[in-house]
């Protein structure tokens, strides 16, 4: 049990996949501007990640490297990250058209979020053979999404009303409050490791 | 538009990662250090030149409908081939660009010049385009790289720097410094471009997939954001 809490606390705070790894800044910069959408957009993140880390490392283990294809790693997980977000979408649309409605925008633009390939990647290197660790480490890396992206919904909407520079309107000083956003998070390096030790 | 123009676009006027805002992902990730940006930059070249060229060449021959899934076959089989080379000759590099090398599939400046340019244009065309591009986005990322390394490590391609090395600001090597360098970096573009880059709004105005999802994220739609001008 002690080793899944590590697992998540660690996804969550530590290797935030945000603000500690850069993955995932496309939708961390487009869609954080107000908190209905940043909410939405990181549900549907965390809930595409589990689906997807549940299809490709089976794929990994099972298929890819019995029969010695691991070179094709790239290839299929994005397609099959991408059939899985189609089939989502329509699985959604028809059986729970209110869910559908939340979180189905956000579902096409997920597709090439280097956050869902990064995690299946990441997932089948790190924990090659235990499938419940990865499902966790997918978890927790969601939820640290979804941390990165309800906070810095608040940082920004601070920031409309501010008055700045004219050459740092927009972007710059968008990508600068990130980066203090980043900065507390760099104050949780070895919580985990001192909270559980080995 | 001529030749020298699509060659030459992609460095400073649409710059893919200063002015147009494209693949933030790797820009800030691998630009902790000059070599890992040179790798990058190459590597996401190569993938760039070959997928133009062959999407452009096969641009009569996709159906429009599936043209993404179908670009995205393309760049994932480029990228397959860059890593295996890459794993082979350069294991070092390989050690340190580590997931984001396989990344380049979804880095979105492949995708998007794809998108904008190879489906429209012809062969030559797309590939001056693509190496106008790729040196762009290498420049903007040594250029971010020089300032991390020397700066943040008291570095330069690995050799130490007398003065800079005894007064190192670390911070700048870690994630915060990449998001500060790179706001900065955008501000002076602003400040002083020659003939001020238009504004783009940083939304689905700049993003390719705008097409492929119609503009789905609810805070995507409105561009009064960066184009308040």
């Amino acid at each position: 049990m002690t080793k899944f809490i590590v697992i998540l606390l660690s996804a969550v705070f530590v290797n935030n996949y945000v603000l500690s790894r850069f993955l995932g800044i496309c939708p961390f910069l487009g869609v954080s501007k107000k908190l209905d959408s940043a909410t939405g957009m990181s549900l549907a993140v965390i809930f595409v990640m589990m689906m997807a880390t549940a299809a490709t490392w089976p794929i990994q283990t099972f298929l890819l490297d019995p029969n010695g294809l691991g070179y094709l790693q790239t290839i299929v997980f994005i397609l099959v990250i991408a059939a899985l977000v189609q089939l989502v979408e329509i699985v959604l649309k028809r059986y729970i058209p209110a869910l559908h409605q939340s979180l189905g925008v956000y579902l096409p633009l997920i597709t090439t979020n280097c956050a869902v390939l990064g995690v299946t990647i990441l997932n089948v290197t790190d924990y090659p053979d235990d499938f419940l660790s990865a499902m966790v480490n997918s978890f927790g890396s969601g939820l640290g999404f979804f941390l990165a992206m309800v906070m810095f919904s608040g940082v920004r909407s601070k920031i409309e009303s501010a008055d700045i520079p004219e050459s740092f309107k927009g972007l710059p000083v968008t990508l600068i409050a990130a980066s203090i956003t980043s900065l507390s998070f760099l104050g949780f390096g070895g919580v985990v490791e001192n909270m559980f030790p080995a | 538009m001529n030749k020298l123009q699509n060659l030459s676009k992609g460095i400073i006027k649409e710059n893919p990662v200063l002015v147009l805002v494209l693949g933030t992902c790797p820009t800030l990730a691998t630009s902790t250090s000059v070599v890992n940006a040179l790798g990058m930059g190459a590597a996401a070249t190569i993938v760039l030149i070959c997928s133009n060229a062959v999407i452009s060449a096969l641009r009569k021959v996709i159906p429009d409908k599936v043209r993404i899934p179908c670009y995205i076959v393309l760049i994932a089989g480029f990228v397959t081939m860059v890593q295996m080379l890459v794993k082979a000759f350069a294991p070092a590099l390989d050690q340190s660009l580590g997931i984001f090398l396989p990344l380049i599939v979804v880095n979105c400046i492949i995708l998007g010049r794809a998108e904008m340019f190879a489906n429209k244009n012809t062969v030559i065309d797309s590939v001056l385009d693509a190496v106008g591009m790729g040196a762009g986005f290498t420049l903007a990322l040594s250029l971010m790289a020089v300032i991390r390394e020397v700066f943040g490590n008291g570095t330069f391609l690995g050799i130490e720097i007398p003065v800079f090395v005894d007064n190192k600001i670390s911070i700048l090597t870690m994630a915060p410094g990449g998001f500060f360098v790179f706001g900065i970096l955008i501000a002076a573009m602003n400040k002083f471009a020659k003939n001020k880059p238009k504004k783009k709004s940083f939304g689905c105005d700049s993003c390719p997939q705008a097409a492929a999802c119609g503009r789905a994220g609810a805070g995507c739609g409105d561009k009064a954001e960066v184009s308040a001008k």
